[in-house]
């Protein structure tokens, strides 16, 4: 294998991990400060990518677009959190986990309903179809290059807002302690409903940004979902450091898996046997990393917080 | 009071299920047969996964594993044309027994939301496996080429005796869990879901009972699976998909946890809806979501516990 596949692997997963990223924060958070396992967080995740489809077809702008699906994620995100998950955060986790799975069959059935059951082409304009030379060896297509540069711009920002501001600061409180912080005057109420709206945004533009890449059609979200469960459960539950650390291993993990699994063991082994077990173990590679690191680290790699 | 009238609907609800074939063929509705013999099928499955939710306190999400298990254990070995159902079954019960000590062994070291995420994580990574292995079938799954064959016991291939044999191997595996969270072992189990620390207290460690129960509720849907197979006469990764382990848990949230009756009435009540909903039109998920989510919100104690007398919370 020479040296540019490699580097090209290494920005797919790279664009794979940020992707990652996108979904984990937004689930970590409201984990960490409401307590809230969401399953539904897969189905922002795919109303963000058929939003911007719709809304690049209607405008014919995909610089229009972007606002119009984002603003629309929103929307839903705040929507569903005000009508079915407000008066689930003080329930148990079995309870969370059954009423989301019901959103989800809900959302699966909405957007088949809407745009058929068959998998959408989203569409790219020009200047962003063709490919640009990266450190003067690899050709690599200009779209995948911007979600890169997007996500690490979005991890930035994150983490400016959570660490310098004041909104940042009362998330964190909530996240180490939710009954003092209301106690102190803040508005819970509405801290949650802008914490969710603000993860349900991300995981919209991680939806958005995914629909000229992957395949846009009902049920999209949930591979990525437990691919981010995977991720959050690695990096550490309501950490948003953990959450970046995990989302780039198990986006490289994953994808280095995938592109270089096969010819490594048909080194060893025959190409036959390669061809039969390299996918299969391929496939795996990310939930074998999982149990792992939790028989080291029950915990994740960072703990969000101790007792 | 509640328990009593639980147990009535129970034998009465066992007694209807016997029923069912003399009047599918009075009636000439053979589709009935083939319905409740589904329900049955899910309600071990539902049962399995009653023994450690319900009682337990472990929220799997992840039962779908050892129903795929089962199926593919009786499906490769159909592959290799070996048909003898005690070498089927026993190979179902054994793989879904170790898969679940393997998975046990590594999520009941943690606990709350860690736990049904390691569950999910690890279903999914069974259900990718299946999909990529392209001998048996990859993503399309494969045909069985005939049921499971227990030479002068029993026909599968006879619809009324493959019912009556499911029917019997759900009155067992009912009565199996009866029993087992009546024994020291269940108790140790029960104690351990409603105070962990105290369990500990007095001397006794959790884990292994935890994770005991955990592989006997493995094995057990594993025998589902199995059933399941033979009653589909093909098998895909589907049996695996994370949907389905949502739809057992959903069963027995349903039925009623930690009843004996529970998962069966949940069986019956989920795919008799399901069957309304999808002869009344395609897009039935649209209305058995929100549905789903007012169970919960609503009626969180399930149809058992319709029955229950008032006061006591289990």
């Amino acid at each position: 294998m020479n040296l540019v596949l490699v580097l090209e692997q290494l920005l797919n997963g790279l664009q794979f991990g940020v992707m990652l990223f996108l979904m984990a924060a937004g689930l970590t958070l409201v984990f960490g400060i409401m307590n809230l396992v969401n399953l539904a967080h897969g189905s922002l995740y795919m109303v963000g990518a058929y939003l911007a489809a719709a809304a690049y077809q209607w405008t014919g702008s995909f610089v229009l677009s972007v606002p119009l699906a984002l603003a629309g994620t929103l929307a839903v995100g705040i929507v569903v959190e005000l009508v079915a998950l407000r008066s689930l955060y003080e329930r148990d986790h079995l309870d969370q986990v059954l009423a989301t799975f019901g959103l989800i069959l809900f959302f699966n059935e909405l957007i088949a309903i809407i745009w058929g059951r068959a998998a959408i082409y989203a569409a790219l304009p020009g200047w962003l179809s063709g490919q640009v030379e990266l450190l003067g060896v690899v050709r690599y297509p200009v779209y995948r290059a911007l979600v890169i540069l997007v996500g690490l711009a979005v991890a930035v920002a994150l983490w400016i807002v959570v660490a310098h501001t004041r909104f940042g600061m009362l998330v964190r409180a909530g996240a180490s302690n939710r009954t003092m912080v209301a106690a102190l005057g803040v508005n819970i109420r509405l801290l949650y409903t802008v914490v969710f709206g603000f993860g349900a945004a991300l995981a919209g533009l991680a939806g958005l940004m995914a629909g000229p890449i992957y395949a846009v059609q009902p049920g999209m979200g949930e591979g990525i979902l437990i691919q981010v469960f995977v991720v959050i459960v690695i990096g550490g539950i309501g950490s948003i450091r953990g959450a970046l650390a995990g989302a780039l291993i198990v986006g490289m993990v994953d994808t280095l898996g995938r592109a270089f699994l096969k010819p490594m063991l048909a080194t060893v082994f025959s190409p036959t046997a390669a061809d039969s077990a390299g996918p299969a173990l391929a496939s795996m590679l990310i939930y074998m990393l999982m149990a792992a690191v939790l028989a080291v680290r029950p915990e994740g790699l960072f703990p969000a917080r101790t007792g | 009071m509640g328990a009593r009238a639980r147990t009535v609907v129970l034998i009465a609800g066992l007694a209807l299920l016997a029923a069912v074939p003399p009047v599918a063929a009075l009636t000439g509705q053979p589709f009935y047969l083939d319905l409740f013999r589904r329900i049955m099928i899910f309600a071990i499955a539902a049962s399995s996964l009653n023994l450690i939710l319900g009682y337990g306190g472990m929220i799997s999400f992840g039962h779908a594993a050892y129903l795929g298990i089962g199926a593919y254990a009786v499906g490769i070995l159909a592959h290799y044309g070996i048909y003898n159902g005690f070498l089927q079954w026993g190979l179902a019960i054994g793989a879904a027994a170790l898969v679940a000590l393997a998975i046990g062994a590594v999520s009941i070291r943690t606990s709350g939301v860690y736990f049904i995420m390691i569950t999910l994580a690890f279903t999914q990574m069974l259900y990718y496996l299946g999909i990529s292995i392209e001998e048996y079938g990859g993503d399309d799954g494969m045909r069985l080429a005939a049921r499971s064959r227990f030479p002068g016991l029993v026909d599968l291939g006879d619809a009324t005796a493959f019912y009556y044999l499911v029917f019997a191997i759900l009155c067992l595996c009912l009565l199996l869990v009866h029993r087992l969270v009546n024994s020291r072992f269940g108790m140790v189990i029960q104690a351990a879901k409603s105070n962990e620390a105290r369990t500990l207290a007095i001397g006794l460690s959790p884990y292994p009972y935890k994770l005991a129960a955990f592989v006997i509720a493995g094995a057990m849907c594993g025998v589902a699976g199995a059933l399941l197979v033979n009653h589909t006469a093909y098998l895909t990764p589907e049996f695996m998909h994370w949907t389905r382990s949502g739809e057992i848990l959903f069963t027995v949230t349903l039925g009623g946890m930690a009843t004996t009756a529970g998962p069966l009435l949940g069986a019956a009540a989920f795919l008799l809806l399901e069957d309304l909903l999808s002869g009344w039109t395609v897009h039935w998920q649209i209305i058995l979501g929100p549905f789903l989510v007012l169970v919960v919100l609503f009626a969180r104690r399930g149809l058992a516990g319709l029955l229950r007398g008032g006061g006591r919370d289990g």
